[in-house]
């Protein structure tokens, strides 16, 4: 394949952006930071799915399009069918000696928010994941359903307000975990698996091409800071996502085959978690005397995955 | 010879309208948008103003009026690190060339996440009110901010 050389920025610059501006996304919204980067780390030809979400209903409001790839636009639960169908097709006809252009390098894309991904189109992921398609799947996780109105999803974490887990003078908001999408994904074996960061965008771009370039199934999750719903200033993206990463919220972490797990972002000063949740209004309420708890349950369950990954990357297993 | 909408001439195949008859791996169209005028094979390799844009493309709309403050750059402290393209999430981040040439006031949102990244002290990009005047702007652009001594 094709790939950009991202051996520094300056060079990765020299890529022709080929997701346009005027889509309809937030000022600041962390999406398109991603997708850009997936579709500058390539020079392959990309056939792109995505299922309902901030990004299918912001990049193609008719009469316009912000997609310079084949593109898409499929229900709530079927961005990994659809990549799946298209790259079935893609393999069959090549076989059969019908397509028009056989040698070109062409890669399937799904992407989904952390509703679709999480909820709605878990089980059509998963089928597609067993199924060992040549795909590979990016899951936007902005931790709820931001496009319409802000519901929780399986993806909220602990502690967060939503307009279906309100905080009040009962309630601190979710009460429920998020869901450890990454583990279930290199559950299914997939040969690539990790969760990446637009802040770290060397890390980033790196993950994306090595799941273009690996065969099989792979699933990448994203974080993206959601300005509208985790309630913090369109230009501090990438500094609550610095803090998100460097917190150990976010760690940032590949597993290979379903089980060779390697860490690819060491925070040279581990903040605490209180500084990032500090940073949005979405957890605003946690810094009340009465609900100090949550934010001491929260840390605890960071150190605690921390010191997991770690010893599965020592174990090798 | 019309089988109906159901009706199969041999497993898989369904009739789509009056005419076409298509397999499940020959899907018609449907409602597309061509992003190009003509030929798009090799536009990973064109530059924006190479490219045919077509007028489905978002390329050729604005969102200029979402604005109320915008950014300024400031070339002549610009040390063309990229930090500004590679986080703008509007592709308004004109650079070619491993140089940054300027905002597309087009597509940018004035989200301020360009100036926010700029590492430069002072800073290369700032974000005025819409209505500011660039050239005044530049002529007013702050000093280099000392740090100060502990
Ligand atoms: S203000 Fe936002 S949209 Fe405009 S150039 Fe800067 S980062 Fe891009
Ligand atoms: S971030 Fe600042 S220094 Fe770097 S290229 Fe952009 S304007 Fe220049």
């Amino acid at each position: 394949m094709a790939i950009t050389s991202i051996k520094n920025l300056k060079e990765f610059s020299t890529a022709n952006d080929r997701f346009e501006g005027s889509h309809l996304l937030c000022p600041g919204c962390a999406h398109s930071m991603i997708v850009r980067e997936l579709m500058n780390a390539t020079d392959d030809n990309l056939v792109i799915a995505s299922n309902t979400g901030c990004l299918e209903v912001s990049t193609a409001v008719y009469p316009y399009t912000s997609w310079d790839t084949s593109w898409i636009h499929i229900g709530f639960e079927n961005a990994a069918t659809a990549a799946a169908c298209a790259e079935s097709m893609f393999k069959a006809r090549k076989r059969k000696g019908t397509l028009p252009n056989p040698d070109a390098p062409v890669k399937f894309v799904a992407f989904g928010g952390d509703g679709s991904t999480y909820d709605i189109g878990f089980q059509w992921l998963s089928g597609a994941m067993e199924r060992g398609h040549d795909f590979t799947y990016i899951c936007l996780d902005n931790e709820n359903y931001a496009n319409t109105g802000g519901q929780r999803s399986s993806a909220t974490p602990v502690g967060a307000h939503t307009s279906t887990a309100q905080a009040g003078t009962h309630s601190y908001g979710k009460t429920q975990r998020k869901k450890d999408i990454v583990s279930i994904m290199a559950a299914h074996g997939a040969p690539y698996v990790a969760q990446l960061a637009p802040n770290k965008w060397k890390s980033m771009a790196k993950g994306f091409q090595k799941a273009l370039e690996t065969e099989g199934p792979c699933f990448i999750n994203t974080v993206s800071a959601c300005t509208t719903e985790w309630k913090f200033d369109p230009k501090d993206t990438i500094n609550v996502t610095d803090l998100a990463t460097d917190s150990l919220m976010f760690p940032i972490y590949e597993i290979i085959n379903g089980h060779e797990l390697n860490i690819l972002y060491r925070p040279k000063n581990v903040i605490p978690v209180e500084d990032y949740l500090g940073a949005q209004g979405r957890y605003k309420h946690l810094f009340k005397p009465e609900y100090r708890h949550v934010i001491d349950m929260i840390q605890k369950e960071v150190d605690e995955k921390w010191e997991l990954l770690q010893r599965r990357e020592e174990a090798r297993v | 010879m019309s089988t109906g909408v159901l009706g199969t001439e041999k497993r898989g195949i369904r009739e789509l309208g009056a005419e076409e008859k298509v397999g499940w791996d020959e899907v018609t169209r449907g409602v597309v948008l061509d992003s190009f005028e003509g030929d798009a094979t090799d536009i990973v390799h064109k530059k924006a103003e190479e490219r045919n844009y077509s007028d489905f493309n978002s390329y050729t709309a604005t969102v200029a009026s979402w604005r109320i403050i915008k950014p300024v750059y400031n070339r002549d402290i610009c040390i063309d690190c990229q930090n500004c393209w590679v986080w703008c999430p509007d592709t308004s981040i004109i650079s070619r060339d491993k140089q940054m040439l300027g905002i597309d006031y087009d597509h940018c949102k004035g989200c301020g996440v360009c100036v926010e990244v700029c590492p430069t002290n002072p800073k290369s990009l700032l974000m005025y009110s819409e209505a500011t005047d660039n050239d005044e702007a530049l002529a007013g652009w702050p000093q280099k901010e000392k740090k100060e001594k502990k």
